[in-house]
């Protein structure tokens, strides 16, 4: 009770100074603590703990200081700007970072390269005619259509034989692994499986066995093409087919046994139960999973840009973004096909709020 | 097909495709620890017992040899192109070791393995020692390796904030999202959802743009608030699920024994929220771990700065053929996260289903 006196007692002018003192003391701090740490040359170990400590509890300190200038006003006014201080840092970061970005890069979309005349859509038209863009276009679509569909494939084909055999655990640990290699190791990985030297001495696996059945070594991911881009693709299955297994695996589980038992006594063979009874139980999971593996792949990048980089006609739309954008300096065509990447996934936008709408969400 | 037999077919079927998944991760593995010159002569398989033919003997034909002639090997006549190929004999193999000195090898097949195993690569890779490599044709070059001990420790200062700062914004947001009531809260909760899917390419331009005008490019700053956004959607989406399925009652009593919002926060949601927080926090601390676009956009590749991923992707376009320090860096790069994945791997995959199993 005495506490709340105390409260009541500043008055509205003060507490507005306070707030203002602490807002800027945040701000001062923080600016001082970062010129800090990026002017003073200091041990590299060191500069690291240093770094750590400042970015974990910075961002604590910040929520802390704020709040405790809100707890000191009335208790009506505290419950109007609370919320505002606890949803406001996520608020402004994906402002900033995130949804203003995509209206400016938008806006970039429709001018030339150097961002300072307007061209309309012209962009677009040329994103749409020319060669080099026709075949970034073309092979997203191959990376979707051979990529997703494998991974979706494989995954629930793994999840039904994992559920049914001794070894579950183990099996899915295995398949599941390579989703924490980061795309670069596993492109290391893969350039040594697809490594082709002349001669007969091949250490590369797949020319390994090439030559050992009698064929001749091939350059897999340079001269095959069109096809080097399924040798490509393939890591991405073997990077992704984890991550739906482990997400049908649980659907799999939850279809009560009851039904499958039911279906097996009225003489239905297992092709049947999987398609009639399994398939349409796990349609939802199926849709999720697809949908977060369609993003995924359309946005694909480092794995190209560590196997061929883009040469070979393996180029994508994110990586001939980077090239546009970072190489060549045509700010218009680089935010062009960033947006085309994105216009590639309002439909899945649309499917997720309409699936989170289903669920309850809100 | 009877029951048992099918159980046996599926058995086997799942350990071949298991083998299948392995094999890629097993050759980097064991060529990291393989020798320079052995990497670049023999398949990293090389080193499980295999039949191979196997040098014993050595015959040196007369120097003046004609070589577009039949040639006489103690006795018998070959064509060159046949001891190119190797010409066998009684389990015994001539074939040529070096035509122009008219060498020949005299082998024989024997169980033979290349299983010689060195640290040397790592040596290289961590602590940038200098090493030898012999290349196929004898001569022998000095190299420094490349010292990746600075990128693991960029890694980390990258990571660790990177997954915790996220993790706390979106769990503030989630609780106000899920229990605090103020003007505009389904509309921004929308917009968040909406944001969930918005590739991050469609935001480099602009943010690089901003940060080359705040000086945040090439900074930690840059790069953490870069991952925290990123991962926002995603985690606060996740979190909000989690945070609103808590049951209100202990919030009720917490607010007449006189809790603040913000003590409720610290004292009952951040602690009860722990196997969300872990789960969530384990696929954010991957996902930073093994980015490589963000990095190269924000982070720039100055060596005080650079990354792993960055690192190795640039020792690929430059070293491409260096193969013993790309194995031993990829797996340099590979054994956070698989210990990560290993030991947490019941929260990681609880934290997927969490997310997306539904409905």
């Amino acid at each position: 009770m005495e506490a709340l006196n105390k409260q009541e007692t500043t008055s509205i002018p003060k507490l507005a100074l306070i707030s203002l003192l602490v807002f800027v003391g945040n701000l001062i701090v923080h600016s001082l603590i970062f010129i800090f740490l990026r002017d003073t040359p200091l041990n590299p170990a060191l500069y690291a703990i240093l770094a750590i400590i400042w970015g974990v509890f910075g961002v604590y300190s910040i929520y802390f200081t704020l709040n405790w200038v809100v707890e000191k006003y009335p208790t009506k006014i505290r419950a109007r700007i609370q919320p505002y201080i606890f949803v406001g840092p996520a608020v402004l970061l994906l402002g900033w970072l995130l949804f203003l970005p995509t209206l400016r890069t938008f806006y970039l979309s429709l001018f030339g390269p150097n961002s300072t005349n307007f061209v309309g859509i012209s962009n677009y038209i040329a994103v749409f005619t020319d060669r080099l863009l026709i075949t970034a276009l073309r092979n997203n679509l191959m990376w979707v259509v051979f990529g997703a569909t494998a991974c979706i494939v494989f995954g629930l084909l793994i999840a039904v034989l994992a559920d049914r055999s001794n070894f579950e655990k183990t099996a899915k640990a295995i398949i599941f692994m390579p989703m924490a290699i980061s795309m670069v190791a596993a492109g290391v990985i893969w350039k040594f499986i697809y490594f082709y030297q002349p001669g007969d001495e091949q250490i590369g696996l797949l020319n390994a066995i090439v030559v050992a059945l009698g064929g001749s070594p091939q350059a897999w991911t340079s001269m095959l093409q069109p096809w080097n881009n399924l040798f490509l693709i393939i890591i991405l299955i073997w990077m992704q087919t984890g991550f739906a297994m482990v997400l049908f695996s649980a659907a799999l589980k939850g279809i009560p046994a009851e039904l499958l038992e039911a279906a097996r006594i009225d003489g239905a063979n297992e092709f049947t139960i999987f398609f009639k009874i399994i398939i349409p139980y796990m349609m939802g999971t199926i849709i999720s999973v697809s949908t977060t593996i369609i993003v995924f792949t359309l946005k694909i990048f480092d794995i190209i840009m560590v196997m061929t980089g883009g040469q070979y006609e393996t180029d994508v739309v994110a990586t001939q973004f980077y090239r546009q954008f970072f190489m060549y300096r045509n700010f218009g065509y680089g935010s062009t096909l960033a947006i085309v990447l994105l216009i590639a996934v309002i439909p899945v936008i649309i499917l997720n709020l309409r699936q989170f709408r289903k669920q309850g969400g809100f | 097909m009877n029951k048992k037999n099918s159980k046996w077919m599926v058995n086997l079927v799942l350990a071949l495709i298991c083998l299948i998944w392995l094999i890629p991760t097993a050759g980097l593995f064991i060529s990291s620890f393989r020798p320079a010159s052995d990497i670049l002569d023999t398949g990293w398989w090389t080193v499980f017992p295999h039949r191979a033919w196997v040098t014993e003997d050595q015959l040196s034909l007369d120097p003046d040899t004609d070589l577009s002639a039949p040639i006489k090997v103690n006795g018998q006549t070959y064509t060159n192109d046949q001891l190119t190929e190797g010409v066998v004999v009684d389990n015994t193999r001539l074939i040529w070791r070096n035509r122009r000195a008219r060498l020949l090898d005299v082998q024989t097949k024997q169980w033979n393995s290349n299983a010689n195993f060195t640290l040397e690569n790592y040596q290289a890779v961590l602590g940038g020692k200098e090493y030898i490599i012999t290349m196929p044709d004898g001569t022998t070059r000095t190299e420094k390796g490349s010292n990746l001990s600075r990128s693991f420790l960029n890694t980390l200062t990258v990571s660790i904030p990177a997954t915790i700062i996220p993790l706390l914004i979106a769990t503030f947001a989630a609780y106000a999202f899920a229990w605090l009531n103020f003007i505009g809260r389904k509309s921004i909760f929308v917009i968040v959802i909406a944001l969930l899917v918005v590739p991050l390419q469609v935001a480099l331009i602009p943010i690089l743009k901003d940060y080359t005008s705040l000086g945040l490019n090439g900074t930690f700053l840059g790069i953490w608030l870069a991952h925290a956004t990123f991962g926002l959607p995603l985690t606060t989406y996740f979190l909000f699920n989690y945070i609103s399925q808590l049951p209100k009652d202990i919030f009720e009593s917490a607010f007449i024994d006189g809790a603040s919002n913000f003590t409720i926060f610290t004292k009952l949601i951040l602690p009860l929220s722990v196997p969300a927080l872990a789960s969530i926090g384990i696929f954010q601390f991957l996902w930073v771990w093994n980015d490589y676009l963000v990095a190269l956009v924000f982070l720039g590749g100055q060596p005080d700065v650079q990354v792993l991923s960055m690192r190795i992707a640039d020792m690929v376009g430059s070293r491409g053929n260096d193969w013993h320090l790309l194995t031993s860096a990829a797996f340099v790069s590979m054994i956070m996260p698989l210990s990560v994945f290993f030991l947490l791997q019941r929260f990681f995959v609880r934290g997927l289903l969490g997310g997306s199993v539904k409905g």
